[in-house]
């Protein structure tokens, strides 16, 4: 039987950051749909998009902890992502130069 | 004699589980969001027509309701680290709840849709631009297979709840309801990207 390390540690692990992360999230959520009234065409378009990866930057840095994680679990999730935007990058540039 | 390993060990290998299944959902996704990319850029005039017939007051809301959702989540692990049970049963519970919440008005907003007689295949649908009908074939799978995500991310939550209502899941053994969290966490990004690229088309 393997025994349990020492005692638990007592953490307090705090709310603020969480919440004050929503409301930065609630703020970019109205930002966006500020820029989309605005119709600025493809400049929009890419306004949305560029706000929305702060987003997901946001929940996966701070919800999802990725700042304290390792390097390897890091690696996890840049590597799709990377991938995903270098295919539909250069399918794009492929499809708008045919 | 049972062996097991330190219980530090297991949560960090279930973890780091749940991270490898997290990027092939980017990949799931991704490939969609791929397609989407290609049929925007080639049928642009079509998806803006068809993108201004979706509710953006419902989109909008729904993106609200997923980012609190995440915020309750990241709260729930919080608490039960804290030791927090009862706070973090009723943070789970109100996970739970806007998760419920997102799907009823999803099913209302496609209800809308299949009303007018729009759903993949159909006459009405088929009559309509190309580009349109491109748009509503993303529409419906993109947000429908979010939507099951949605759903299977509610099962598990639920089974999470009844895990910390008896102490399975407590203070020093979490691993299920971070692991949760980072399924939760992930069909949230998901929503972040589906809203602008379905609703917000200029």
């Amino acid at each position: 039987m393997v025994t349990v390390n020492g005692s638990i540690k007592p953490q307090i692990v705090g709310y603020r950051v969480y919440i004050a992360t929503w409301a930065v999230l609630v703020t970019l959520t109205a930002t966006t749909i500020a820029v989309y009234s605005l119709s600025l065409g493809t400049a929009g378009a890419v306004a949305s998009i560029v706000i929305a990866t702060i987003k997901a930057g946001l929940v996966f840095c701070i919800f999802m902890e990725l700042r304290r994680e390792s390097r390897f679990i890091q690696l996890i999730l840049i590597v799709p992502v990377a991938l995903m935007a270098v295919i539909i990058i250069f399918t794009l540039l492929d499809v708008w130069y045919r | 004699m049972t062996v097991r390993e330190a219980p530090e060990r297991e949560s960090s290998s279930s973890k780091l589980g749940m991270w490898l299944f997290l990027f092939t959902e980017i990949l799931l996704f991704g490939g969609m969001f791929l397609l989407y990319a290609v049929f925007r850029v080639t049928h642009s005039a079509d998806f803006h027509r068809a993108a201004l017939e979706l509710n953006r007051i419902a989109g909008t809301v729904n993106t609200v309701i997923l980012l609190s959702s995440s915020l309750t989540m990241a709260l729930s692990i919080a608490a039960i680290k804290n030791g927090r049970r009862k706070l973090s049963l009723s943070l789970q519970g109100t996970t739970i709840f806007l998760g419920a919440v997102f799907l009823i008005v999803k099913s209302i907003e496609w209800n809308s849709k299949i009303g007018l007689g729009i759903y993949p295949g159909s006459p009405v649908l088929l009559a309509m631009a190309k580009g349109e009908i491109l748009f509503y074939g993303l529409y419906f799978m993109m947000t429908g297979l979010h939507g099951l995500h949605v759903l299977a991310g509610t099962g598990l939550l639920l089974f999470t709840l009844a895990s910390t209502a008896r102490n399975a899941i407590r203070a020093d053994s979490h691993a299920w309801l971070e692991n949760s969290g980072l399924y939760w966490h992930l069909v949230d990004a998901v929503w972040i990207y589906l809203f602008p690229l379905f609703y917000l088309v200029s």
